[in-house]
């Protein structure tokens, strides 16, 4: 490809991506239609969630207008912040629904564990690209270290979803750089065997239950277990082609417990189907596909291993998501992106698009 | 730590492992994807009918809507008894601003006791906000009114109407129509035993007593439901159908009310009992046993004070007409003539010598005829036929035709008349009372039977005792010369306008040798009214409608040999029963009577002019009707 001949169009000038940036609207035009049906038919909820939706495109077109070079200049400083917020959280932070997620910096309240979904693949790409690929054993493991510090500290607060979801998207990097299938082989097996001491020690109560019903949910209908069962009898119950908009009963009669949040999946589900779903699902593979297309196509390292791993930590979102409120996986609280209703997530989900979309336009004309 | 790279990169080497890892990862999203796409698939389709299900039950509620009960009438339509709304004071949590300031408020205005008050509050904490919770249930129509003239003072309360059985008539008709009350824990297994629970869903009360129990099912009707959308809350948002209950049927009672009016009035202040009954057909007219109670009281709980009252001596709960056992005394003896009659035992024309006693060959002991002196008369050489012997009551004559007869004899004659057993009057509360036999004896005592014991069984007394239905029935039998319709208290049951006869089948008639026989006992009946020597002559003194009867005078204690009856002596309740049964008018029997007064002495002094009062009112009556209606 000739960057000299390469027509710039008015999206290359914005620093656009195109078709990535028509799929995410419809994602988003379409969560306003499920929240306003799973949020009691009202408004005032839709206009706070286009009002984030509006906040969250203007940082990723932001975003996507900083070259990732400049990026790189300004990783280690962000890193290391982000480190040292997530120790604050943990001493001075704000606690609500038994965990302590949130700093109170006067004006507002910040979820520093939010900016670490971007700051941590941001690091380990950069960490990694710096080298040869595939990475050697000295910079896996700091590579490593540099992802379990903050996942840990997340941990601690604790919030589980959040630490699954930066861990993967570390570890993404490293499996992107190419680490060894030997490596990938022997880290799963310790993985395994390091279960039974994390299951003991690691877990907090209330994310044993939630895992123990998992595996039963029948078994505490009225407890712990009601959300997953009301959550598969809305999904069961929409069928093909579902009960139609605004027509669930599970949501619009208050079975189904967080339906704009965590749970909107079961929403959509029974008012639209398996149709809606296929469709969902559809938009979600369009995305990651046009997102790893772009990885693969990016000019640097650093860019490979960061639009790589944003995209791939997206689908650890929809796969969590989707398999918590179907009764596959435990519940973790994960949303479903560019769906559930919530500004944190969806301006980090985003913020995450504008990064991609910056690695997609921004190219240096190479001289060999 | 973080040094630049040291050596030439392999540019294209290193895109070619991030291009195959990039894919390898995407083929691993499309393995992920496809498995939640399956375990959806599953949930959607495969196991959509079982969701929809569940989905269905979380969402609709059945709520069943309890019936009417079915009203019950008199014979002329008069409402004995009823469903009458009573008004409650609720408050619904949630609509209320100030619960504290409302009470506080409320009770001034409609007193309202700290004890109603803390209930609701623990009420409206322990239940939904938005349901309704009961502070001050049967508010007075003065009540209702205050509360209305000030509702808009205390939102979130209002007055809410409810069903409840009401008896117009109060005592007057307790024993014979029962009552209901809250259904209990026996009631409970019964119906679940019956298969009945879902039929009492949403039904509070159950027949406990007289034709409420008895006709329970008729009067219940049929639960109906309401099919309701919920919320996760419970909640009601809408209904979504709704079929109405079918009220239970209507019930229309052989009963007068004024006839039963008339039974109390005259029975006012006595213990004892009152029953007449359609000569026509064995409907009851009139039932009515004293002392009674006010039904109402058990409609809504009674209180422990109330029922402790009627736990006294004189056992109001007991209906005498049905559970109290008597000796039948001289009311039998029509019978014992038509049984000598038919067994040849005596003629229409025989006589027996009664010199005031009567005495079993080579036994010293007497039993003692009423008149010590015996009733012949010189004229007649001492001597007493079937008539007087009836007209007069003589003992001395039945003795002995029941020591000729013999006690198997008797009792299997009587039996045809419905004695021994009930008569299957249409309540529950009847005993069966004893019809001596030698069978009985034997399991009752372990004992033979002297022949002794047959003597005083001749003039109803002895071993013998009867209930007043019994008796009753049996003068009816007597009356209709041997055609038998039990007694029985409703007539037909209606729903809307479809009427259902209770079917009262006749009984197999008694047939004698000679029908000749009846009219020997009705008429020496006739003459006890009608002969200036008769027992109820006196009583019945320049009626109009032509009565027949006889009296009765059962002693409750033996008077030992060679003693006499003497009424201050005895304690009240060792006093002889006053007894009376009878009939009129004398050619075409229209109403049967049968009176039983405690411990107030003689039938012909007692029994017979009561039973004149109360047949005054209904030929009275009767005619009034016929003047009113040409």
């Amino acid at each position: 490809m000739n960057p000299l001949k390469h027509k710039t169009t008015i999206w290359d000038k914005l620093h656009i991506d195109l078709p990535l940036l028509l799929a995410l609207l419809v994602l988003l035009g379409a969560s306003l239609l499920i929240v306003f049906s799973a949020g009691g038919q009202e408004m005032p909820i839709v206009f706070r969630q286009l009002k984030r939706i509006g906040v969250a495109l203007v940082i990723m077109l932001i975003l996507a207008q900083i070259p990732p070079s400049t990026l790189q200049r300004f990783v280690i400083p962000l890193y290391i912040s982000g480190i040292l917020l997530l120790i604050a959280v943990l001493l001075f932070g704000v606690s609500s629904k038994g965990a302590q997620r949130w700093l109170n910096i006067g004006i507002t309240r910040i979820q520093p564990s939010e900016i670490m979904k971007l700051l941590v693949p941001m690091m380990v790409a950069w960490y990694i690209g710096k080298y040869h690929l595939p990475p050697k054993m000295k910079h896996l493991f700091i590579g490593f270290i540099l992802v379990m510090l903050p996942t840990i500290l997340i941990q601690r607060q604790p919030d589980l979803g959040t630490s699954i979801l930066i861990a993967s998207s570390g570890i993404f990097v490293l499996f992107l750089a190419g680490i060894s299938w030997r490596l990938i082989g022997g880290v799963t097996a310790i993985g395994a065997i390091s279960a039974w001491p994390l299951w003991t020690y690691g877990m907090h109560a209330y994310q044993k239950q939630r895992v123990m019903t998992l595996f039963n949910p029948e078994s505490d209908p009225l407890g712990a277990g009601y959300h997953i069962i009301q959550s598969k009898i809305a999904i069961g119950s929409g069928g093909l082609e579902g009960k139609g908009w605004l027509q669930g009963t599970q949501s619009q009669l208050e079975f189904l417990p967080e339906r704009h949040t965590d749970f909107i999946f079961s929403v959509l589900s029974e008012e639209f189907g398996l149709v809606g779903v296929t469709l969902l699902l559809a938009a979600y593979l369009f995305i990651i596909a046009r997102g790893l297309f772009i990885a693969v196509n990016a000019q640097d390292a650093f860019g490979k291993l960061l639009a790589g791993s944003l995209t791939l930590t997206f689908f650890v979102y929809i796969f969590v998501n989707i398999g918590m409120v179907s009764g596959l996986l435990p519940v973790v609280g994960v949303p479903l992106p560019l769906i559930s209703y919530g500004g944190t997530s969806m301006v980090t989900i985003l913020a995450g698009f504008g990064m991609i979309m910056s690695i997609a336009t921004h190219k240096r004309i190479l001289v060999h | 730590m973080f040094k630049g790279p040291t050596t030439i990169r392999d540019h294209s080497f290193e895109a070619n492992l991030f291009a195959r890892r990039a894919f390898i990862a995407f083929v691993f999203v499309l393995v992920l994807v496809a498995i939640l796409f399956i375990n959806v698939y599953q949930l959607q389709v495969t196991s959509h009918d079982n969701y929809q299900t569940r989905s269905n039950d979380n969402r609709i509620k059945l709520v069943p809507v309890a019936p009417n009960r079915g009203i019950i009438y008199d014979r002329n339509g008069v409402i004995l008894a009823e469903n009458k709304p009573v008004y409650n004071l609720e408050g619904i949590s949630e609509n209320i601003n100030d619960v504290g300031e409302s009470l506080e408020k409320l009770a001034k205005l409609l007193a309202i006791s700290e004890q109603q008050q803390t209930d609701f509050l623990s009420d409206i904490k322990h239940n939904r906000r938005f349901k309704s919770q009961v502070l001050k249930s049967r508010l007075s129509e003065k009540e209702v009114a205050l509360f209305s003239v000030n509702q808009h003072k205390f939102p979130g309360f209002s007055i809410e109407a409810r069903l409840a059985r009401h008896y117009p008539y109060g005592d007057t008709l307790t024993h014979a129509l029962g009552y209901v009350a809250k259904i209990g824990k026996k009631e409970l297994l019964k119906l679940d035993s019956e298969d009945k629970t879902k039929n009492y869903r949403a039904t509070r009360d159950i027949g406990k007593l007289g034709i409420e129990k008895f006709y329970e099912d008729t009067l219940h009707g049929t639960v109906g439901s309401q099919k309701i959308e919920i919320n996760n809350r419970g909640r009601v948002l809408r209904t979504l159908s709704f079929t109405p209950p079918l009220p239970g049927d209507d019930l229309v009672l052989t009963m007068d009310i004024g006839l039963q009016q008339a039974a109390q009035e005259a029975l006012k202040g006595m213990r004892g009992a009152i029953t007449i009954l359609d000569a026509k057909d064995g409907g009851v007219l009139a039932m009515y046993s004293n002392p009674s109670y006010d039904p109402n009281l058990f409609v809504h709980g009674i209180s422990n004070k109330n029922y402790k009252a009627l736990l006294n001596p004189d056992r109001p709960l007991i209906n005498r007409a049905t559970q109290g056992r008597y000796a039948p005394a001289s009311t039998v003896k029509p019978l014992f003539a038509i049984l000598g009659l038919n067994e040849g035992a005596i003629t229409e024309t025989s006589k027996l010598y009664d010199p005031g006693f009567f005495q079993i060959p080579n036994v010293k002991h007497k039993w003692r005829d009423w008149k010590s002196w015996g009733h012949g008369t010189k004229a007649d050489g001492y001597k007493v036929d079937v008539y007087k012997a009836i007209e007069e009551s003589c003992d001395t004559f039945f003795y002995d035709i029941a020591y000729r007869l013999g006690i198997t004899k008797i009792s299997n004659f009587m039996a045809k008349f419905g004695f021994g057993e009930k008569s299957g009057i249409d309540i529950y509360e009847e005993t069966t009372a004893i019809l001596p036999s030698v069978e009985w004896k034997k399991e009752r005592y372990k004992e033979g039977w002297y022949a002794g014991d047959t003597i005083s069984v001749g003039i109803g007394q002895g071993y013998w005792s009867a209930t007043q239905i019994q008796i009753v029935n049996s003068i009816n039998i007597l009356a209709n010369k041997g055609v038998h319709n039990p007694p029985h208290l409703v007539s037909v049951t209606k729903q809307g306008s479809t009427v259902n006869l209770i079917n009262n089948d006749e009984k197999e008639p008694i047939i004698l040798k000679d029908p000749h026989y009846w009219d020997v006992a009705l008429t020496a009946m006739h003459n006890t009214v009608k002969k200036t020597t008769g027992t109820a002559h006196k009583a019945f003194k320049g009626v109009d409608y032509d009565p027949a009867g006889k009296t009765g005078t059962a002693q409750v204690v033996k008077i030992a040999q060679g003693k006499k009856y003497d009424e201050k002596k005895l304690k009240e309740k060792h006093r002889d029963n006053a007894m009376y049964v009878g009939f009129a008018p004398f050619n075409d029997p229209e109403i049967v009577i049968a009176i039983t007064v405690e411990n107030t002495g003689g039938g012909s002094s007692v029994g017979a002019p009561m039973a004149r009062k109360v047949m005054d009112y209904y030929f009275a009556n009767k005619a009034k009707d016929l003047a009113g209606n040409p």
